[in-house]
């Protein structure tokens, strides 16, 4: 824009809104960039091995969200992937990134599972209530551990969360098939199935586990945390520029030890949920991989709350649909998993062009 | 690149023949001729910002000078680039090391080479290096990785390395900045033994009096962008020297006062912190301000200046010693800030004060956003009267932005200083802590910056300012001390103050 547009004529209306375009439309432009980019990607590796990209797109769509049941195995795992995205996009707003939300997931389960074993009298609410109570307990204390230690000692959070979750998921293993394994279960080790008090049942009208409107609030509430309170904003001054949260004297160390505790009781009310809502009982199927799809969620949608929601959609459809379409078109089981590494690495790519693309920065200095 | 270097080894002369750089609209330079002779140390002197690093840029080819030559050995070159520049045999050590810290320094020298073959012969390289080094008055470890070396082992490889590629003019910016004092000499003896066997010219930035008189043979003084002098070193004394550095001042006239001195605001007693690289300490024994005074705390950078904000900040963590704030001991929390009335403006704004790519808006509401009107904890935000606030702000301050809703990054340097003034600036201050607040600033800034830091203090504030620019101490500060290798060595009132004392306390030299 060369002349300056005259204040108050439509001109001038519409240089304001393309400048909020710009300024805002980089955040979703590049990552939507990328996502298509590791899409064609994709389809490339899959013209390289002898398959029809557009027969595997067309069999996603149609699996995904081609049908309300489709809609309906999209929506269940959504929930989960939902509440393991948080334990990603939440430390990374103050600065921290932590890939370590299965951990957090499988024991949140296990506590979960333990919990409904150990008191299998409790009413409704109550009994509901606890899991969910320990569940948040077990993942917040297991990422919370990790963001004290990278406080306190400049611990590597990235590669301690991810050993971290190699350790829960044994952690797991060892009391599900030991001290507390249902004595019934005999090929798969598992705890005690929960008692129907326990069980959270499917939504009215929508053949999806309450589950996703947990997942759905948690995000919601997180995006209210962040933008609307005064500790998300502390929070957000972390993640802006440390140095100056710290000449400001803000509790840096309280906020983000904080905030590493909400993001694994997310992921732990994960898996609390998969073993209310979908398998009955916790056992080694906790490990699902949610909490990696999470990572990937979480970055797609640049650690935005509510983009969260779009994005595990998405990506939760990926999933739905891999069953079917690797056996309808004889793939291997790891064929959506490779989809979504490549997602990844344009994404990350992707990062390396935030703030050079000229077209997106605000007009004055550089 | 036209012509080669004069054939043969030794030492070459060099010569700045009316050298300008212009940046802009800022002349960093201006008509520099300076002629260091073959065989000789040559030192280069001047304050922060005098145009020694700018000079000695242009001479290695890393800017193209707006006007002038460079002559070496008598015959006028062309320096388009750095490469040009080793090519002419001009080499240069720079203040932090560029060795590869996991390499040997074996292989750091090799691999330095313009021309390494794909393969090396380590057998050979480790032979011809032995027979370099036979020539060489002084050796360094060449089998141990480089970061295991100490600072002064880096420094002599550094030299070596040039040595080694060939290098006949050797360029040194403040190569005994990170060096202990006996490092530093041993490092200049070195230096000065290799002049004297005709294998090599040195020219030194330095604003280090003591080693000028010490190492140096001729030294050229530069001050802001001008060539002031050059002499033999024996002819000049120290405080000739600090004099030409410093240039004449007016005795600096005393600024209004709104108020006399009040009790004691702000106290550090025996205080006691690491450096940034450890191995130093930042010791004060005793640093008092009054309400109603500035106490400016002059020195050149790297002398502990930083390290004395990041303790005031709570960044740093003492080792010993306590911070009093009107007689009470003060931790830098947010809530003892808040009781306190203590403010900080750290230097360098948008890179310690402010979340860069936050909006004008929630920059300015860094200080009050979680407190109510009546200073009660707040849980919601209220992006109203944030946004009020903010513009509010901008038209007392004048913080000229596109949109409060802007990036603060997107404001120039001015506007963001006057952002981070108007955030702190507001409200009771008891205590304010400023650190080199007019750095990068136009005129016009520069004034208004300092208008307002007199202002506070008229208003009763005690006020510390921490400046490299030692114009700013003497205009603004009532009472004047001089910091130097992380030590208080001076202290003197505006009235009393003499600059060619200040400045020989500066450059370390009582």
């Amino acid at each position: 824009m060369t002349a300056a547009a005259v204040p108050g004529t439509p001109d001038a209306a519409f240089d304001r809104s393309l400048a909020a375009a710009r300024r805002h439309g980089e955040a979703v432009i590049v990552p939507l960039g990328a996502l298509v980019a590791g899409l064609l990607a994709f389809a490339l590796f899959l013209g390289i091995v002898g398959r029809s990209p557009a027969e595997f797109y067309g069999l996603v769509y149609q699996a995904a969200y081609g049908s309300t049941f489709a809609w309906e195995n999209t929506l269940a795992r959504t929930a989960p992937l939902l509440l393991a995205a948080l334990c990603t996009a939440l430390p990374a707003r103050l600065g921290m990134i932590m890939i370590g939300g299965e951990g957090a997931i499988v024991l949140g389960g296990v506590a979960a599972g333990i919990f409904a074993m150990l008191y299998p009298a409790l009413p409704g609410v109550l009994g509901i209530g606890g899991m969910v109570a320990v569940a948040a307990l077990a993942g917040g204390t297991w990422i919370g551990t990790i963001g004290f230690l990278r406080h306190l000692r400049g611990v590597n959070e990235t590669i301690a969360s991810l050993l971290m979750a190699y350790v829960a998921i044994a952690l797991m293993n060892h009391l599900v098939e030991g001290p507390f394994r249902d004595a019934a279960s005999l090929n798969k080790p598992s705890t005690a199935p929960l008692s129907d008090g326990f069980r959270i049942g499917t939504i009215p009208g929508l053949d999806v586990h309450w589950g996703l409107a947990i997942g759905i609030a948690a995000c919601v509430l997180c995006w209210v945390l962040l933008e609307r309170t005064t500790w998300g904003f502390a929070a957000r001054i972390v993640g802006g520029n440390v140095r100056a949260a710290q000449v400001q004297g803000l509790p840096v160390g309280r906020l983000m030890v904080g905030f590493s505790v909400l993001g694994g009781a997310c992921a732990g009310i994960a898996g609390m949920i998969e073993v209310a809502a979908v398998h009955g009982a916790a056992n080694a199927s906790l490990a699902a991989g949610y909490g990696y799809t999470g990572i990937l969620i979480a970055f797609l949608a640049r650690h935005h709350m509510l983009a969260i929601l779009p994005v595990a959609t998405l990506l939760a459809g990926f999933e739905a649909a891999s069953g079917l379409v690797q056996r309808r078109m004889d793939l291997p089981d790891a064929t959506v998993l490779v989809l979504q590494g490549m997602v990844f690495v344009a994404l990350l790519a992707g990062e390396a062009l935030h703030g050079r693309l000229a077209w997106f920065r605000a007009p004055g200095r550089q | 690149m036209t012509g080669r270097t004069p054939s043969g080894a030794g030492a070459l002369g060099l010569e700045a023949v009316g050298i300008s750089m212009r940046f802009g609209g800022v002349l960093a330079l201006d008509d520099v001729s300076i002629r260091v002779e073959a065989g000789t140390v040559h030192a280069l002197l001047g304050e922060n910002g005098a145009g020694k690093s700018t000079l000695v840029k242009c001479l290695m080819g890393f800017h193209r000078m707006t006007a002038g030559q460079i002559v070496i050995g008598h015959r006028e070159v062309e320096i388009p680039d750095p490469r040009a520049a080793h090519a002419r045999g001009l080499g240069m050590v720079y203040q932090h090391f560029t060795l590869v810290p996991s390499l040997t320094g074996t292989e750091n020298l090799v691999i330095s080479r313009a021309r390494v073959p794909a393969v090396i012969d380590w057998r050979n390289e480790r032979a011809a290096l032995a027979r370099f080094l036979e020539a060489m008055p002084f050796t360094a470890p060449l089998d141990v990785p480089a970061q295991r070396l100490a600072a002064g082992e880096r420094q002599k490889l550094e030299i070596l390395k040039q040595l080694y590629l060939g290098r006949r003019i050797l360029i040194l910016d403040e190569p005994t900045s990170v060096l202990t004092p006996e490092e530093a000499d041993e490092l200049l003896g070195t230096l000065r033994a290799l002049v004297r066997t005709g294998r090599l010219t040195v020219l030194m930035i330095t604003h280090k009096l003591r080693e000028v008189s010490a190492f140096a043979d001729t030294v050229s003084v530069l001050r802001q962008g001008r060539h002031v002098g050059t002499a033999r070193v024996q002819d000049l004394d120290q405080p000739t020297m600090a004099a030409m550095m410093i240039g004449e001042r007016p005795a600096p006239a005393g600024t209004a006062r709104g108020t006399t001195a009040g009790p004691v605001a702000l106290q550090l007693r025996e205080v006691r912190a690491p450096d940034r690289t450890g191995r130093k300490v930042i010791a004060i024994d005793s640093l008092s301000v009054r309400g109603g005074e500035i106490v400016g705390v002059a020195g050149v950078a790297g002398n502990g200046q930083t390290e004395l904000m990041e303790i005031l900040t709570g960044q740093r963590r003492l080792e010993s010693g306590t911070i009093l704030v009107d007689g009470r001991p003060y931790v830098p929390s947010r809530a003892a800030m808040q009781a306190a009335g203590v403010r900080c403006l750290p230097e360098e704004p948008l890179r310690n004060a402010c979340a860069a790519r936050m909006s004008l808006v929630e920059n300015l509401a860094f200080r009050t956003f979680d407190r109510r009107a009546d200073d009660r904890r707040r849980f919601w935000l209220d992006r109203a009267r944030l946004r009020i606030h903010a513009r509010d702000l901008a038209a007392r301050f004048r913080i000229r932005a596109g949109s409060v809703e802007h990036p603060i990054a997107s404001l120039s340097g001015g506007n963001v200083q006057r952002a981070v003034l108007a955030r702190e600036l507001t409200g009771t201050v008891r205590v304010l802590v400023v650190a080199n607040p007019c750095f990068g600033l136009d005129v016009a800034a520069v004034a208004e910056v300092r208008a307002r830091i007199l202002t506070v203090r008229n208003g009763g504030a005690a006020v510390l300012l921490v400046s490299e620019d030692l114009d700013e101490v003497l205009d603004l500060a009532d009472r004047i001390l001089v910091m130097s290798e992380g030590r208080i060595v001076h202290a003197t009132r505006q009235a009393d103050a003499n600059v060619g004392v200040i400045g020989r306390h500066m450059a370390g030299r009582a």
